[in-house]
């Protein structure tokens, strides 16, 4: 006697039963759309700033040797006075900011991130047409958590790293990495579709864009 | 498994009778009647699609590869469903290779159950979750709370319905049926300790969703999610959204249980190049959705260290076996099609009965759970919750004809009928018609009919067996004399040469006077 058919079975075997009885319909799959995209550092500088700021994230640019003035700058403007930051974070771009820093470990407890004024972090890769930063959870990016629960997200973006368009992005990402994409501060529309920004995630996104880096 | 062996395929069943949310109580005219009553709800409706309507066809515009990214997704969705068994079996494997566990479910009675066991083994008797429209249409809070585990919506849509025990009204706002005056009441009494001055502004609301939810973010060890996308070639998920809950669910606790329809895999990382401009442009009208998560079984160190994905069937594979309806499959849930709907609009979401409403609910919804599974069956009346204006089918970012769709429906309802009276007198005058001769003779005795007829010359109520069809209808009575018996009679005669010689004379007079021809 066989043992009984598992789900997994059951449901395969539907599948299977269900393509039969409608065979499938070949199809090539089109890729017209664009893709291989390049723009000018300029222009794809501009699209970026153009796009980030519609979304109500606040962007700040500088040159690489520029980047702790302008970090401190901000996070003084923030009124942060502890921020929490990755392991791997390049602490020559907080070596002008005064207050507490709280480099984050795995074991840190969610609520102690929430205590923390803000975040600082560095990013993976930028796309400019969308105005979109993905997290890929890099040494200098930390784990999601850290980029999550603090109310402010200081993030760093080197314009070598910002692509045009999300084709071109998508083909820089290491699919095994836990990536979040970051379009502005959280927002929801739940309420008569009104953009209302700041939920759950960061209500402030601060983003600097490191033009020679 | 006998009919594997057989070769003989079987035709998949429908998501159970009387579980989950694919159901109504009543037919859609009946269940839409009320809401057509209410004004406020019409005002919000009418208000609240407008506005998305806008942004949609701004950042749609935006793109000049519009049309290429929808041809793009909708081939993607047909070879997806071309190669359903061989997709789930690989991101199945995908997903154990990197420490989640993977687990099927016939139906939604057994993915609730799945979920429930998964819950009670990690000793939670609580959980937060993500929007999702998997768990909604099984019903899955219901389950838990049957079992004694309090589920917290943390959308914030979701979790006004939730409060106010409602039922969501729409794919990506389920609360879209509220104003803000409305959601403020629902917070004043449902929210514990809220502050009793919240005025009624947008902002203020969000972040007094924002202090009740934070504690349960921060404490919850188990999440449940759906997901818009399940990578088979890299076991990579995916969830789009807008306000962090999601991140905050996907990543703070210590496992997480998504709950996944097999029809929501794609082929290729790559795919999401395509995905992930379709569906923020097509929903919130936003050219990215302020957060996309995407995860691959567990990273130590960094998020949920138990995961499980509940692969859930509940109906799909009944759909896929419909060589029309299986496009319904294609959707990525944008809810686009709802926006643009003149019925929708009108009626509301939950006029529809089912988890899924708008035109794409038309179609979904009969297919996962049938049309015939009662007498008078309100899925029945689904395919007929529309105008057939073509606007959802512009309006789809993955190309699916949902007008098509909806008269391959109405077909179908019409030949499962079976054996009605009604469908027999169809048949008698059918055949009837063919001979001339017998028509006349039918249209004579017809004319007998009229003392059926009231004063003002309509049938309202005709006995048994064709009661139904004057239920919902006036039938004209019959006139004394057919159209075709005038035609022959003298009087007919002289009325068409009457006409004829007006023609005339309309035509020589635009010749003498060219600007009649204007």
């Amino acid at each position: 006697m066989s043992a009984p058919a598992t789900a997994r079975e059951t449901v395969l075997g539907r599948i299977r039963d269900a393509l039969a009885l409608a065979p499938a319909q070949d199809v090539t799959v089109p890729r017209a759309y664009r893709t291989g995209r390049t723009l000018p550092d300029d222009q794809r500088l501009a699209l970026l700033i153009d796009r980030l700021v519609d979304y109500k994230a606040h962007v700040h640019t500088c040159t690489a040797d520029g980047t702790a003035a302008t970090v401190a700058a901000v996070l003084h403007d923030r009124a942060a006075r502890r921020i929490g930051v990755p392991a791997g974070l390049d602490r020559a771009w907080l070596a002008e900011y005064d207050g507490e820093i709280q480099e984050d470990t795995a074991e840190l407890p969610a609520p102690r991130l929430d205590a923390l004024d803000g975040v600082v972090t560095a990013s993976a890769v930028s796309c400019a047409e969308t105005g979109t930063i993905f997290l890929d959870g890099s040494q200098d990016q930390g784990r999601r958590a850290l980029s999550l629960v603090p109310d402010l997200h200081v993030c760093v973006v080197d314009l070598s790293t910002v692509v045009t368009g999300v084709p071109e992005a998508v083909a820089r990402l290491t699919p095994s990495r836990p990536t979040t994409l970051i379009s502005g501060p959280s927002a929801t529309s739940d309420i008569e579709l009104e953009r209302v920004e700041g939920v759950h995630g960061p209500r402030t996104l601060d983003v600097v864009i490191r033009t020679d880096a | 498994m006998s009919r594997t062996f057989l070769g003989m395929p079987a035709t998949p069943p429908r998501a159970p009778y009387g579980e989950g949310n694919l159901r109504g109580d009543a037919a859609f005219p009946r269940a839409a009647e009320g809401e057509l009553r209410n004004e406020q709800l019409r005002r919000n409706l009418g208000r609240a699609t407008h506005t998305i309507r806008a942004k949609r066809l701004a950042v749609t515009g935006e793109l000049p590869d519009w049309e290429q990214l929808r041809d793009a997704g909708s081939a993607l969705k047909t070879d997806t469903m071309n190669r359903l068994p061989e997709l789930l079996e690989e991101l199945e494997r995908k997903v154990t290779e990197r420490g989640g566990t993977v687990h099927w479910a016939r139906d939604g009675v057994e993915a609730n159950a799945i979920v429930a066991r998964l819950i009670e083994a990690t000793g939670s008797d609580e959980v937060i979750k993500v929007k999702s429209m998997a768990t909604q249409e099984i019903g899955l809070n219901e389950h838990l709370e049957s079992r004694g585990i309090t589920p917290y919506e943390t959308d914030l849509a979701e979790l006004i319905v939730q409060l106010a025990h409602d039922k969501p009204s729409h794919i990506l706002v389920p609360a879209i049926h509220r104003n803000r005056d409305e959601i403020r009441q629902i917070f004043l009494k449902e929210i514990p300790g809220v502050d009793p001055s919240l005025d009624a502004v947008p902002a203020h609301l969000a972040a007094a969703a924002r202090a009740y939810l934070r504690e349960k973010f921060m404490t919850t060890k188990v999440a449940v999610s759906g997901a818009n996308f399940g990578v088979a070639e890299t076991g990579t998920l995916s969830v789009v959204e807008s306000e962090g809950n999601g991140r905050m669910c996907l990543t703070l606790p210590e496992t997480l249980i998504t709950v996944m329809g097999i029809e929501k895999v794609i082929p290729r990382y790559q795919d999401l190049e395509v995905f992930l401009q379709l569906l923020p442009r097509s929903s919130t009208g936003e050219r990215m959705n302020p957060y996309t998560s995407m995860w691959t079984g567990v990273t130590p160190g960094d998020g949920p260290q138990e995961f499980h994905l509940v692969l859930l069937d509940n109906g799909r594979t009944a759909a896929l076996a419909d060589k029309v309806g299986r496009a319904a499959l294609h959707c990525i849930r944008c809810s686009a099609c709802l926006n643009v709907c003149p019925v929708y609009e009108r009626a509301g979401g939950h006029a529809y009965g089912s988890t899924y409403p708008g035109p794409i609910g038309a179609v979904l919804t009969p297919q996962l759970a049938g049309m015939h599974a009662a007498k008078d069956d309100p899925n029945s009346s689904l395919p007929y919750a529309s105008s057939l204006c073509g606007a959802c089918f512009d309006a789809c970012p993955v190309k699916i004809d949902i007008p098509s769709l909806l008269v391959e429906l109405r077909h179908q309802k019409t030949e499962q009928s079976g054996t009605t009276p009604e469908k027999l007198a169809m048949k008698a005058a059918a055949g009837v018609m063919k001979r001339p001769k017998l028509y006349t003779a039918a249209q004579k005795a017809a004319g007998l009919g009229r003392v059926l007829g009231g004063r003002d010359g309509t049938i309202s109520h005709l006995p048994p067996p064709f009661s139904g069809w004057s239920d919902s209808r006036d039938t004209p009575a019959p006139p004394r004399q057919s159209f075709r018996a005038w035609l022959a009679s003298d009087e007919g005669a002289a009325t068409l040469q009457g006409a004829a010689d007006e023609g005339a004379r309309q035509r020589a007079a635009a010749h003498d006077d060219p600007e009649e021809q204007r």
